[in-house]
């Protein structure tokens, strides 16, 4: 993979992580994270779209007339989605009814149409794909941070696996609505922190690397 | 001449033909795509729902190894064809020698949260309410989704009695046979249930033949 | 009848569609920083939402019977005309609301509480009425939950909040409050 490929995908995971950073793809996120096998779940579907939608819009980006690119995405990205509600219906039932409609509201997922419109469209097939690859992973990260948080302290539980034994009480409001909002919240708090502390450090650190690269 | 003409036609707006050809060219690979998947996974989703039905039927009606669906039309029921939907339909449960051994009947209303569906097995010789199961339900969890995943509470429809009406009473010892023991803590979840097989009772218990004549098993049926 | 009622003050206020449903946050944390402008938005998203109602009714009905297979595709087809329609209906009859709507009117196409009534209508199947009384329900609980959220934010601007909090940070905790004060309507309606 050249130096930029992995640019790409480096960059969805961290500094533009769609979920930490650009805030976008909040639907399906608080929905489907009350615990971690739904959102590996959604996550998996989420990448098929992703990278399959993205790989095909950077193919054919020659052949759709600016006029109608926005139509063209969402009947690709519609296929895909549909594609991929009809593949986990038939292989994992019990999960399709846990995700209930979410994994057809992909379909409207601010993220996915984003890519297309920003990157995907204006790009070669390679970084294309990259891109969303490295997007779908960092949304990947968000969802399973999220969801574990909550399924451990909502249900004493990962994976649907017990962890505290019975005498732990839930905190039950963990997996109700607005534990998502609140967990999520709290985590965007988190992370502009990390951002703000690596900021300050980064410019208190700028004089001594100037003086070391002039010296050296 | 010729040549400014071919570099300024790339630049130029695209015709509206091009635009539809795009469109139509795009939903018609999409269409196919679409059709693909649907015809490739179409009998195993079949299979999975009907799996799901047979287990929910055998589980509210003990002893049954086929059933058959049966539709209310023209005043009485009778065998349906099993694609057959949006009329109003119950099951029915023979056992291995195609004996009759009760409906299954599934109903739904509103809960703590959101709407409740059950499926319960009836015995009309007996009158009685002989299994439930909680199909879809988001009561809270951990007291209200009781209903659902507390075995105790299951108990209380093994032998229910129908008549004069089902009550809802306090967890105590030796309810009597028309009785439920709530759930501690999920009050409202469990009256919520008892309040749907009240009001899906009403609707079909009279719907019923009496005892003895039911529809016998279609020949067909698997 | 009554159970028409239940379906309006589920939508509307035990299972609203943004606090207890997760659907149209884009749009819920978008806009509503201005009171005005998210009542607005919340009416048009509600009239959006009926017409989709009776168009999913329409094409479950009638077209989706011989070819399940394209529910998606055709609902969001159905909704991008229709806020197309609505876009060019509010830039003729009022363009000042046009501009403070700016880009989230267009974006109402990609909000997946439209969606998501088409496909839970279907899921329930639910009749024309059914649907009419679903759509009057969550677009005005969605209505509620953006002017309630927009009076929380305007009073927030007036506080001394620190500056890691603010933004999307902050609304999500809002939000959170909210949603939690909305589940004391559970049970509203059960039949004790």
């Amino acid at each position: 993979m050249t130096a930029s490929a992995l640019q790409e995908l480096h960059k969805g995971i961290w500094k533009e992580n769609p979920v930490f950073v650009q805030v976008l793809g909040m639907c399906p996120m608080l929905a489907v994270t009350n615990s971690v096998i739904n959102a590996i779940a959604m996550s998996l579907a989420t990448f098929f779209v992703l990278v399959g939608s993205s790989f095909l819009v950077s193919l054919c980006k020659d052949l759709i007339p600016h006029q109608v690119r926005i139509s063209c995405y969402i009947i690709i990205i519609a296929t895909f989605v549909t594609v991929a509600d009809f593949t986990l219906q038939a292989l994992l039932p019990a999960v399709h009814k846990e995700l209930g409609a979410f994994i057809a509201l992909i379909v409207v997922n601010c993220i996915i149409l984003g890519r297309q419109e920003a990157f995907a469209s204006k790009q070669p097939v390679g970084l294309a794909v990259a891109d969303a690859v490295g997007t779908a992973c960092g949304f990947t990260l968000a969802l399973v941070c999220l969801g574990s948080i909550r399924e451990i302290l909502g249900n004493g539980s990962l994976f649907g696996i017990g962890l505290f034994g019975p005498h732990f009480e839930p905190w039950v409001v963990m997996i109700l609505p607005p534990g998502g909002f609140i967990t999520l919240g709290l985590l965007l708090l988190f992370f502009n922190w990390l951002q703000e502390t690596r900021r300050q450090r980064r410019a208190t650190a700028q004089p001594s690397a100037d003086e070391g690269v002039t010296a050296g | 001449m010729a040549l400014r003409q071919l570099l300024t036609r790339n630049t130029a707006e695209p015709s509206s033909t091009r635009l539809v050809v795009t469109l139509g060219i795009a939903g018609l690979l999409s269409g196919l795509a679409i059709v693909g998947i649907y015809e490739l996974t179409l009998s195993t989703i079949a299979d999975n729902k009907a799996r799901e039905l047979r287990e929910a039927v055998f589980k509210v009606l003990p002893g049954v190894s086929r059933f058959q669906k049966l539709v209310y039309a023209e005043g009485t029921l009778q065998p349906a064809a099993s694609q057959a939907s949006g009329e109003e339909f119950i099951y029915a449960g023979y056992d291995a020698n195609g004996a009759f051994v009760g409906y299954a009947i599934a109903g739904e209303g509103p809960g703590y949260q959101d709407t409740i569906s059950l499926l319960y097995g009836y015995k009309p010789a007996q009158r009685r309410i002989v299994g439930m199961e909680v199909l879809d339900n988001r009561e809270t969890p951990g007291s209200g989704d009781k209903i659902q995943k507390d075995p105790e509470f299951r108990e209380n429809f093994r032998a229910l009695a129908v008549e004069p009406k089902i009550i809802v009473v306090k967890k105590g010892t030796k309810p009597k046979p028309n009785q439920v023991d709530a759930i501690t803590g999920a009050t409202v979840s469990s009256n919520s249930v008892v309040s749907i097989l009240e009001n899906t009772n009403r609707r079909w218990l009279n719907r019923l033949p009496p005892a003895g004549t039911e529809p016998p098993l279609a020949a067909d049926k698997p | 009848m009554s159970e028409l009622v239940w379906i309006f003050v589920s939508a509307l206020l035990v299972n609203n569609f943004v606090l207890s449903y997760f659907l149209g946050l884009c749009s819920f944390f978008g806009v509503s920083g201005k009171l005005e402008t998210a009542f607005r938005l919340g009416l048009a998203n509600t009239f959006v939402m009926l017409i989709t109602a009776v168009a999913a009714w329409a094409l479950n009905t009638f077209v989706l019977v011989h070819a399940p297979y394209l529910r998606l595709i055709s609902f969001i087809v159905v909704i991008a005309s229709t806020v197309q329609f609505v876009e060019m209906v509010i830039k003729k009859l009022s363009p000042a609301l046009f501009q403070a709507l700016g880009i989230y009117l267009p974006l109402i196409a990609t909000n997946c509480a439209i969606l998501a009534l088409a496909i839970f209508a279907t899921n329930r199947g639910y009749g024309l009425l059914e649907g009419l009384v679903f759509a009057l329900g969550a677009g005005g609980g969605g209505t509620l939950a953006l002017v309630l959220m927009a009076s929380l934010r305007e009073e927030a601007e007036l506080a001394d909040i620190p500056s890691l909090m603010k933004g999307t940070a902050l609304n999500l905790i809002i939000a959170g409050i909210l949603s939690l004060a909305f589940m004391g309507f559970a049970g509203l309606f059960s039949q004790a």
